[in-house]
């Protein structure tokens, strides 16, 4: 079991996790625990692991053995659209967005476990759809609101400049109401003025009381918000600790290897 | 929304009127096939255009329908309507079933499974003479009748099966609109993007799949009931092409471009006495180019054309990857 | 003694039309290789092999070798041209684009090949004539063994184009790793138009050695490149032996089928065997071991 900061509710366990595509050993025995209201880094040089972590956590794969628990219940391998169901939620790494639904749409998809008309509902209109309808459509406009992109709701997602669809996804992800949020690489592509704005947002998410985990190479970024880091190297857990512990593990430098 | 609404009424009323343009003569009877695929190309542009799902065997479920109304009602004088139902779940359950396997797969193995199983519905119905009569067909089978009246004229048919046409397509823009059309659409565009949201895809998209079977298992049953004599040719893997180019032609995802593309490829063969011999180019120039040149089919299309042209801007290139 | 006789004949024709679906399953599985699309009209440039090679010999009254050639060499630049003007500038759009583009292609070679030559059904004739050889009970004609022959080199031949030729080499690397490869300097786009041109030469030469045996006519593509297609599904989309054996097995099961169960039911038997595949194990029979590409 690894330490845990004094008095903090774990939210997320993960458990010697290790996953073996055909030859390949992409993460071993890593374990680490997420605590409850606080930003955490996952950083690691490039084939670490990360998002294969994350797509682990997330449903996407199966792994090959161990074992993750959210909010104490016991969740490998559970698919995507049931952790949906249980507020978790992520983004990714090349921004997944509906590309073809408008901007205001793409939130509206995000509600779709707040939602519940269904097939016949929806195609007689019942008053129950219709009026759930409306509720939908203003709480997705609020969530435009929150993120900014109010003047875009109508834009088709596709043609979004890549910032303001890093921002969309974000948008989206927090119309789950997630009590984590796990972003893939969300700094990947913007420039400085927007990876600011992104610190911003990010700390704007968990002062609402969310829990962030993150991957990420910006390691301005990281440093700057992240309360705790792990770092993974070729599968293995390296370390684990706050911002300036890691900035001071001898075994992350060699690591990195003259990396920032 | 009050716009759709308004498009619905404008539809449905040109529909009650139009026989008074179309005149009594053979034309009357034309219009009665566009319902009857307007029904059809419905049903695949909701697993097609909304949900992204690729299905070349629509007409086994059509065939399956027709067979099923027509060698009840024909063969064994179950009441017509009874045999409505009854056509419509079993093909519903049919498809249900065998959904889950089939939508595992995407692209071009689903396009391919789809086919299969089209051809394998086409040459049951060749095989089983002593049901379906096999090549020569099924005739002998009874009008539909609803309180004293015959569905037995070609105006008739019209209004009965263009009332079910309007209600289709009712629904069907009621769902595409709804939190589900959303759902649909967003696993076409990114299937994993949709379950993460906690769209449960595997399941809607067999549902949609299911609906979108009985639908055209209604469609074959109305045209049981109209034509009063079915064969295979009718339900061969030709006509799941046929109804794929009128989608495409009325644009993916465009319920009422449904219909514009089965009026136009239903009237051409009216119009173009020798459409016979290029039937099959035709329809492999239109998937190709209308694909590459303008892929939300027409509905879309022309009117941006217009624009275009009478703007002088030039024509949205809209294919990559979010056309 | 009898049955046994039988099943000897059906496995032996089976085997013939098996070798036939193994290389149009080879078209199919270099083109997915290079593209990882599906080619829909594969099925069409096996009809357009026969088609072609009978129109030059009878219509133009060229000889048949002569023909045939022509026939292969008209069916490789329909399938370049078809990569060209549909494909290539299509390459980044949405994969169901795509499909929908390969159906329309195969849709349009069909309707040309209506419009030439009507629906009627056409006979080739036998290479070698059509004296039956009697082997152990069963019956083949020497059209078959051209079939097993021509099999032979053509399967070789496409081991040693892709394992043991610079260009061939070039073209698995592509479909191995595209950007890598662009970056060592291959020519992607060719390598994509040669896959192209490649799988019609490929599907022609099948048309056209089954041809004699099986009538022609413009719609022999679709049965055709389904079961071709089920044979590169078998293989994993491999392209080698994998793909060999999805072939026979299929020609195998076809004819046993045909034979033993109904002749009605023919067609459909490939059909079920491919929606097995496609729903049991769409990675195919022979992935575990096969990590042979083209």
């Amino acid at each position: 079991m690894d330490r845990v900061k004094g008095g903090d509710f774990p939210l997320l366990r993960i458990v010697s996790i290790t996953k073996i595509f055909g030859g390949l050993k992409a993460l071993d025995e890593v374990s680490f625990t997420i605590s409850t209201g606080e930003i955490t880094g996952i950083i690691g040089p490039n084939g670490a692991g990360k998002t294969t972590l994350f797509n682990i956590v997330t449903g996407i794969y199966s792994p090959t053995s161990g074992k993750v628990f959210y909010e104490g219940k016991d969740i490998t391998g559970f698919p995507p659209e049931k952790l949906a169901g249980l507020s978790m939620v992520r983004t990714f790494q090349g921004i997944e967005l509906f590309g073809r639904m408008t901007v205001l749409e793409n939130v509206m998809v995000g509600l779709h476990t707040k939602s519940r008309s269904g097939i016949i509902a929806s195609a007689f209109k019942l008053p129950g759809h219709v009026r759930e309808e409306r509720r939908i459509r203003e709480k997705a406009s609020s969530w435009l609101e929150f993120a900014g992109l109010a003047d875009l709701a109508n834009t088709e997602a596709a043609n979004l400049p890549f910032g303001k669809g890093r921002l969309l996804e974000i948008a989206r992800a927090m119309a789950i109401e997630p009590h984590i949020i796990l972003m893939d690489e969300p700094a990947a592509g913007l420039n400085s003025r927007e990876t600011s704005d992104l610190a911003d947002l990010i700390k704007k998410i968990k002062d609402s009381g969310i829990t962030v985990a993150l991957v990420e190479h910006d390691m301005d970024l990281v440093m700057e918000i992240c309360d705790r880091i792990v770092v993974l190297n070729l599968g293995h857990k390296l370390a684990e600790g706050s911002p300036r512990e890691i900035q001071e593990d001898e075994k992350v430098i060699t690591a990195y290897l003259g990396e920032d | 929304m009050k716009q759709e609404l308004l498009k619905f009424f404008l539809f449905t009323a040109l529909i009650c009127i139009a026989p008074v343009f179309i005149g009594k003569g053979y034309l009357i009877n034309v219009f009665v096939f566009i319902g009857i695929y307007t029904i059809l190309a419905v049903a695949l542009n909701l697993l097609l255009g909304l949900a992204g799902q690729i299905s070349l065997g629509q007409a086994a479920f059509f065939g399956l329908g027709a067979y099923i109304s027509g060698v009840l009602t024909a063969t064994h004088a179950v009441n017509p309507w009874l045999s409505m139902a009854i056509a419509v779940v079993t093909v519903g359950i049919i498809a249900f079933i065998l959904g889950f396997p089939i939508l595992k797969l995407k692209g071009h193995y689903l396009a391919m499974a789809t086919l299969g199983m089209g051809i394998i519905v086409y040459i049951i119905f060749n095989e089983t003479v002593d049901i379906t009569g096999g090549p020569s067909g099924l005739s002998g089978i009874p009008h539909l009748s609803l309180g004293g009246i015959i569905f037995n004229s070609d105006l008739k048919n019209y209004y009965l099966v263009w009332f079910f046409a309007v209600t289709i397509i009712l629904l069907s823009v009621n769902l595409a609109a709804s939190r589900i059309g959303r759902a649909l659409r967003a696993i076409h565009d990114s299937e994993v993007a949709a379950r993460i949201m906690g769209v449960n895809a595997r399941l809607l998209k067999v549902q949609i799949f299911s609906i979108s079977a009985v639908i055209s298992a209604l469609a074959g049953s109305l045209y049981a009931h109209t034509v009063t004599f079915i064969s295979p040719t009718s339900f061969g893997f030709n006509v799941s092409i046929e109804l794929l180019t009128m989608v495409i032609i009325g644009g993916l995802g465009s319920i009422y471009g449904s219909f514009l593309g089965a009026a136009i490829l239903t009237l051409l063969p009216e119009f173009f006495r020798t459409f016979q011999d290029y039937d099959i180019i035709v329809y492999g120039l239109t998937l190709i180019v209308i694909t590459m040149f303008m892929p939300g089919g027409l509905v879309r299309g022309v009117p941006l054309l217009f624009r275009s042209l009478f703007k002088k801007e030039p024509m949205p290139q809209s294919n990559e990857k979010s056309g | 003694m009898d049955l046994s006789e039988d099943i000897l004949q059906y496995i032996l024709s089976g085997l013939s039309t098996g070798a036939i679906y193994a290389v149009i399953g080879l078209g199919f599985a270099i083109i997915y290789n290079s593209t990882s699309i599906i080619n829909f009209a594969q099925g069409e440039f096996v009809m357009l092999g026969g088609m072609l090679t009978l129109f030059f010999h009878v219509t133009l009254f060229l000889s048949l070798p002569f023909s045939i050639f022509l026939a292969v060499l008209v069916a490789t630049a329909v399938g370049a041209l078809f990569e060209r003007l549909a494909i290539s500038p299509l390459k980044n759009a949405d994969p169901l684009i795509l499909v929908i583009i390969t159906i329309g292609g195969s849709i349009l070679i069909r309707g040309i090949a209506m419009l030439l030559w009507g629906k009627d059904t056409y006979v080739l004739p036998m290479f070698s004539g059509d004296e039956p050889i009697v082997l152990w009970g069963a019956t083949l004609m020497p059209q078959n063994f051209w079939i097993f022959g021509i099999t032979l080199i053509i399967i070789v031949a496409n081991r040693l184009f892709f394992h043991h030729s610079i260009i061939g080499k070039a073209m698995r690397a592509c479909s191995f790793n595209r950007v890598a490869s662009s970056l060592v300097g291959i020519n992607v786009k060719h390598t994509v138009l040669f896959s192209f041109a490649i799988s019609s030469a490929l599907g022609a030469a099948a048309g056209i050695i089954i041809a004699p045996l099986t009538m022609t006519s413009y719609d022999v593509g679709i049965m055709l490149g389904l079961k071709g297609f089920c044979a590169a599904i078998i293989g994993g989309m491999s392209g080698g032996i994998g793909t060999v054996a999805g072939g026979l097995i299929v020609g195998v099961l076809e004819s046993l089928g045909a034979g033993l169960i109904s002749s009605g039911y023919k067609d459909a038997i490939a059909f079920i065997i491919l929606l097995l595949i496609l729903f049991l194990r769409p990675q195919g029979l022979f992935v575990k071991g096969d990590t042979e590409r083209v």
